[in-house]
């Protein structure tokens, strides 16, 4: 596609609670397919994305867990989550189902100033 | 600058959907240029050409097809966003077995590589939700 871009995909919601967990998942492996530079950080209750231990088929759904987990298949290796966003939910890298990078609030505004473009889902 | 446009919150439930527009025709004042609007998520509802407002308000698809046919801008639907909604073009209800089909015209079905080009293409991209 010609040029590479820096995109930085900042996953905000929870998984099945609404659809913008899934869509901004399939923009951001679109995306990835086009070979862009892609960077994902999970914050608020995006966390809950990476949490391990997801029963999606109690409630019908595919599970979200098993989804994150094309992200390196297709090349995405910018992988963060906020750890405030951690700290506030109780929750530790242990509880994730993928390798994230710990970063804190205060060096966000420092990674969102290296993209092009900022999508927020 | 050449500016695309995201437009993910819904018609007439959110707000978002009426700054995007507010947003589209600043930036055509002021002597930007816009590459593309692409619609996802709820903002697929911009599409339905079957929508009908109240007389004293605007008709949100109505306005974005007239702005962006009068500026020559691309319009893009993200098609799995769209036909989970209802928003089908004549091939779509064709091929899904519809009676009806309600895409707007001068609006595309599409995937999300339109959206990734519009990333490549266009200085800025800006997203309106929620």
């Amino acid at each position: 596609m010609g040029t590479k871009k820096n995109i930085l995909f900042a996953m905000r919601q929870a998984p099945y609670g609404c659809s913008l967990a899934k869509e901004g998942l399939d923009a951001l492996l679109a995306c990835a397919i086009f070979d862009q530079n892609i960077t994902v950080l999970f914050m608020n209750d995006g966390v809950y994305q990476l949490c391990n231990s997801q029963a999606a088929e109690k409630i019908h759904k595919k599970s979200f867990e098993k989804s994150l987990k094309a992200l390196p298949l297709y090349g995405v290796e910018n992988i963060y989550v906020e750890k405030e966003s951690l700290d506030i939910r109780q929750l530790s890298v242990e509880d994730l189902s993928l390798p994230a990078a710990l970063i804190e609030k205060k060096s966000v505004g420092a990674l969102f100033q290296q993209q092009h473009t900022i999508f927020q889902f | 600058m050449n500016f695309s446009i995201v437009v993910m919150g819904s018609p007439y439930s959110s707000q978002s959907v009426e700054t995007a527009y507010r947003f589209a025709e600043a930036a055509l004042e002021n002597e930007h240029t816009i590459f593309r609007v692409f619609f996802y998520h709820d903002g697929v509802y911009c599409a339905n050409q079957l929508s009908v407002a109240p007389q004293d308000e605007i008709n949100i698809p109505d306005q974005w097809q007239q702005l962006t046919q009068k500026n020559n801008i691309d319009v893009v639907v993200c098609i799995a966003s769209a036909t989970k909604r209802g928003i089908l073009n004549k091939e779509e209800a064709q091929r899904h077995g519809k009676q009806q089909f309600n895409l707007i015209s001068g609006f595309e079905l599409s995937g999300l590589g339109q959206l990734v080009d519009a990333c490549v293409q266009s200085d800025k991209v800006i997203t309106f939700a929620g």
